[in-house]
């Protein structure tokens, strides 16, 4: 037993660089996917539109923990092969951030106005154009605010990869913890470091929706 | 992959499927009790207590469900509260759900329009009437369906409190993989559970919705 000192405060610090990679790769490859959820879930071709709203369901209806564990102990299962950890880790948290983003953006989509659509197809845009330069613009500004608050959820929900043993801050916290026997001030810290980090999003979050409300 | 090991541990799985389910309930009902007294007291009069409320709302949303479940475990007996895990993550979790219940019943109680209200005081309904007849019943339908998938997220983040050894679904799942050695089989058919429940919960909430909420939306 030591007692808590500028090491155990600069350990910390320094796990926070695994919740930025986590958060960083879960967006990086969850987002590409959300956008092809939700452009499948306003598909025209009913057997697309649910393909993709039982690939959202099952996972929105799964812990995230269960996701975690699911493709920690199955990726060996299903590829024969280990594989590293955040390979698995990164697939659990694509896979999570694609479902829940995905249904935000297919919220946006269907909120811009079908007349929109036909607008465009009036003035001769293809399919493409008529997403690209009319649908998108709007919808980005209507989902902008939910996505905001869902990277909220996802920086909380990095916590849960402490464990499978990533050595983020929730696990660094663990550690402290038992090396200080400090629980009170280690976990006041480590709370105190999301609350940081995720109440400037909040915040941003809802004066974007005051704004954009504002405006229509 | 084989999944026959599994096979007898399969009252272990329906207990910790139930203590879920209760720790999912117990949290649910007092967390709505904090969000229907934390909105009256969003919408009261006494300053100090709104600025309560918003700092209990921010911290609770703002910090990750798993360091609240360690606090009150880890931290709370160094104040003299010992907690068994159960009770401990029962509380964290209502905690967490209440911050969010506040702000559902309050965007609830928010979105009637305030002339209703008035066309209520014109035909002379008391106070409560309003409220009884004109407020509460469409400002219920509002917060109905943000209500209910709250509650689901709630059921699936009741796995957490297994990691203060709370013998519920994923603790059992821990239990039994140091039995069977059987790590990926024994999680799929957690998640599978998981599934079957969130699923029920909210075909049932759906149903629910449709038998309680008949009256026409207006456009």
């Amino acid at each position: 037993m030591r007692s808590f000192s500028l090491i155990d405060f600069v350990s910390l610090f320094a796990a926070l660089r695994w919740t930025v990679v986590l958060v960083v790769l879960a967006l990086a490859f969850g987002a590409p996917l959300a956008l092809g959820l939700a452009m499948g879930r306003i598909s025209r071709f009913a057997g697309m539109r649910w393909t993709m709203a039982a690939i959202i369901q099952i996972i929105q209806s799964v812990p995230l923990l269960g996701l975690l564990f699911f493709f920690y102990f199955g990726m060996p299962v299903f590829l024969g092969i280990q594989v590293p950890a955040i390979i698995a880790v990164t697939i659990a948290y694509t896979l999570y951030t694609a479902a829940f983003l995905g249904e935000i953006w297919r919220g946006g989509l269907e909120a811009v106005k079908q007349a929109q659509w036909e607008a465009g197809s009036c003035l001769g845009l293809s399919l493409w154009q008529q997403f690209r330069h009319i649908i998108a613009p709007q919808a980005l500004r209507l989902s902008l605010p939910p996505t905001v608050g869902f990277l909220v959820q996802l920086i909380k929900g990095t916590s849960l990869a402490s464990i499978l043993g990533f050595v983020e801050l929730a696990r660094a916290g663990q550690v402290v913890s038992a090396a200080t026997f400090q629980p009170l001030l280690t976990y006041a810290l480590v709370a105190a470091i999301y609350f940081a980090l995720c109440l400037p999003l909040t915040l941003w979050s809802r004066s974007l929706e005051a704004r954009l409300d504002g405006s229509r | 992959m084989n999944f026959l090991p599994l096979w007898r541990y399969q009252n272990q799985l329906i207990d910790g499927a139930i203590v879920t389910l209760e720790l999912t309930v117990i949290s649910a009902l007092f967390g709505l009790l904090i969000g229907v007294a934390g909105a009256v007291a969003l919408k009261g009069r006494i300053k100090s207590l709104r600025w309560l409320v918003r700092g209990y709302i921010e911290l609770f949303r703002n910090t990750p469900s798993l360091i609240q479940i360690f606090i009150v475990f880890f931290v709370l007996p160094s104040f003299g509260l010992k907690l068994p895990a159960f009770e401990a993550a029962a509380v964290a979790l209502s905690l967490y759900f209440g911050a969010y219940s506040v702000e559902i019943i309050r965007s609830g109680l928010d979105s009637i329009p305030r002339s209703q209200v008035e066309a209520g005081q014109c035909l002379g309904l008391s106070g409560w009437q309003v409220f009884r007849h004109i407020v509460l019943p469409p400002a219920l339908r509002n917060a109905y369906p943000a209500v209910t998938s709250q509650f689901v997220l709630l059921l699936l983040g009741t796995s957490l409190a297994s990691q203060v050894a709370t013998d519920e679904l994923f603790h059992v799942a821990g239990f039994i993989e140091s039995r069977t050695y059987r790590s990926f089989e024994v999680y799929a058919v957690i998640c599978i559970v998981y599934f079957a429940m969130a699923m029920s919960f909210k075909a049932l909430f759906a149903l629910l919705g449709a038998a309680a909420f008949r009256w026409p939306r207006r456009r």
